[in-house]
């Protein structure tokens, strides 16, 4: 290849931009060969591919963030978005308000208690732990609860993406086994675990478990933020 | 398109400047996510206001279809940290699957025992 021509558009926000949007749109076609298989996480599948190019052409993520910014902007309309959903099924949840309420103040403990408890098993730093405790919550919010206990939110945000994947990839699987048929419930959970990602896979699987999954998201992202003191 | 974008754009401004003044811990886009459903909810039977409302709900539907590729930009900042997944990768793995399926079990199942106890399966 003309390697000026490269050096050209590998600094220029448009190849990153289009870029990630190829990628993407070849990754959920791969996923919707094969519905049913979670691993086939088009999310997943699109970090791996840029992350492998990235790596193999030596951009810094700076450059690639500059394309990739485009995206990541629309994550605050898309949370607004999720109101929509919320407006047109109100009476469902209005219907489901006190199990919503004891599974987020349930769920929100045991996210960051376990978060907390495990990472000091392992040894970890209480830098790392700070930065690990809000994992379960929404990028935006977990980098500024991170940064606040002197966290490091760059790790943070790292972690909340595989999070997001973890739980995206292992839902359906665990609530199949458990026979769990309730989708208001199994939304929640998600949600309430992963995040947004959790929320973008309860929305390919049921309508009524992605509204749950961003209500979870949203409740989480306020708990969270006061009941993580409790455990650091 | 447009309206719709504007629409999303202006709620999640008036949750930013709604959280500036609560103090941060409420993030702007979920202040903005509850009022314009309750905004939507309020101005329900307004004529004059229907277009709006639909550009709003088609513009919302076709972001909330592809919510996935959102997440990338922030997930691929995962190279930033190739020397801590080389060093640690498998512990901060099983801390996440570990805290992951414990977190989704005890939501899940205290969900469905309060809505069983409050009587919200009596219907089926």
């Amino acid at each position: 290849m003309n390697s000026a021509l490269w050096v050209y558009l590998a600094t220029s926000p448009l190849l990153w931009l289009t870029g990630t949007l190829v990628v993407w749109l070849a990754a959920t076609a791969i996923a919707s060969l094969r519905p049913g298989n979670p691993l086939l996480n088009p999310i997943m599948l699109t970090i791996a591919v840029i992350a492998i190019v990235l790596c193999l052409a030596g951009i810094d993520y700076k450059t690639y963030f500059e394309g990739a910014q485009f995206i990541h902007f629309l994550l605050g309309p898309a949370t607004v978005a999720l109101g929509i959903p919320l407006y047109e099924k109100l009476s469902l949840v209005k219907s489901n308000l006190v199990p919503m309420l004891a599974a987020l103040i349930a769920g929100s403990l045991t996210a960051v208690g376990a978060t907390v408890f495990f990472a000091h098993l392992f040894g970890f730093s209480s830098s790392v732990v700070a930065s690990l405790a809000p994992k379960s919550t929404t990028a935006a919010v977990a980098m500024a609860i991170s940064s606040g206990l002197n966290g490091d939110p760059a790790l943070t945000a790292a972690v909340v993406v595989l999070t997001g994947i973890c739980g995206a990839i292992i839902v359906t699987p665990m609530m199949n086994a458990m026979r769990i048929k309730d989708y208001s419930a199994r939304g929640f959970a998600v949600g309430l675990a992963s995040h947004g990602i959790g929320t973008a896979r309860a929305y390919s699987v049921d309508p009524v478990a992605g509204l749950f999954s961003g209500i979870a998201m949203g409740l989480n992202a306020v708990l969270t933020s006061l009941i993580v003191h409790l455990f650091l | 398109m447009l309206v719709g974008i504007t629409i999303l754009l202006v709620f999640q401004l008036i949750g930013e400047v709604a959280a500036y003044f609560l103090g941060g811990f409420v993030p702007g886009p979920v202040i903005g996510m509850a009022m314009i459903a309750v905004v939507l909810k309020l101005t329900g039977g307004v004529k004059t206001l229907e277009p709006a409302h639909q550009r709003t709900l088609e513009t919302s539907r076709s972001i909330l279809a592809n919510l996935g590729i959102l997440f990338v930009p922030a997930g691929v900042g995962i190279i930033q940290h190739l020397d801590l997944i080389r060093d640690r990768g498998f512990a901060l793995l099983a801390i996440v699957l570990l805290s992951t399926v414990i977190t989704l079990t005890v939501t899940v199942w205290v969900f469905i025992l309060v809505k069983r106890l409050s009587g919200g399966y009596a219907d089926e």
